[in-house]
């Protein structure tokens, strides 16, 4: 087992200009993994139930912790199929740059939408 | 950089890493197919009680009866059928997978010791295991 070390400082990683392509690529992960522990959290709490699946049921379905798992989930939704198609035709590549510009409007306005069901659905209306 | 984080040309191709890849991309066409399925459904049955937005989505997100429970639908017969359990159980195991596997990718990336990259990954499948057949116990006993 050898160790690899890191060949930049942590200081240097953060100032790494990668624009737009790295952003969405470091909200993809925080939202993968957000939701990779949300849905491990949701299943165990569904089989458990009692006390403790309600709490945790009621946590969910607070309209605050539904606008903050909603932004990782449908970003990582559209991004992901952003990806999925550049990938399965690699031709399109070049078009990366676009298609993230693409991608941002297409999520603005669904996320939009959800935010707006969410908050009226969450203050009772 | 004592190690190279590029493989020869030699090692490149059809690899067990290669397939995962490529089921990482697959799966996400999968999981639109199934929550477009699961959408249209829920506009179906759920139109003669006007039920409304949010519970829709809930129901795409993942179709289980206990989804609906709560809300206005005024009976539970449609929603609970084998065909809606099967269709809950294929995004489960393709989204439990998907994920898993998605944890051993961030892994592999931010862990630095071998050791516990490997404690890491043998977790993720212990993890992914569980969830399936807790996730499955819960989807056709519901």
């Amino acid at each position: 087992m050898r160790m690899t070390t890191r060949n930049v400082s942590l200081t240097t990683a953060l100032r790494y200009k990668g624009q737009g392509p790295m952003l969405t690529f470091i909200l993809h992960r925080i939202g993968g993994l957000g939701m990779a522990i949300f849905v491990s959290v949701h299943i165990l709490s569904s089989f458990l139930g009692g006390t403790t699946g309600i709490y945790l049921n009621s946590v969910y379905e607070s309209w605050v912790f539904q606008l903050f798992i909603f932004f990782f989930v449908m970003f990582h939704i559209i991004n992901g199929l952003r990806i999925t198609i550049l990938d399965l035709w690699p031709s399109l590549l070049v078009h990366e740059r676009e298609a993230i510009w693409l991608e941002w409007p297409v999520f603005l306005a669904l996320y939009g939408f959800a935010v707006l069901v969410i908050v009226r659905t969450g203050l009772g209306s | 950089m004592d190690t190279p984080r590029t493989l020869r040309p030699s090692e490149r191709g059809l690899s067990f890493e290669m397939l995962l890849w490529l089921f990482t991309r697959l799966s996400a066409l999968v999981m639109y197919v199934l929550i477009l399925a699961g959408l249209v459904g829920a506009l179906i049955m759920g139109a003669r009680t006007q039920m409304n937005f949010a519970d829709v989505m809930r129901w795409a997100f993942m179709p289980t009866v206990t989804h609906v429970q709560s809300t206005n639908v005024l009976e539970l017969g449609p929603w609970s059928t084998v065909f809606w359990k099967s269709v809950g159980s294929a995004l489960l195991l393709v989204a439990s997978a998907h994920g898993a596997r998605g944890l051993v990718v961030i892994a592999d990336d931010y862990i630095v010791s071998g050791r516990a990259r490997r404690i890491v990954r043998t977790a993720s499948v212990i993890a992914l295991v569980a969830m399936c057949v807790i996730g499955l116990y819960v989807v056709w006993t519901a």
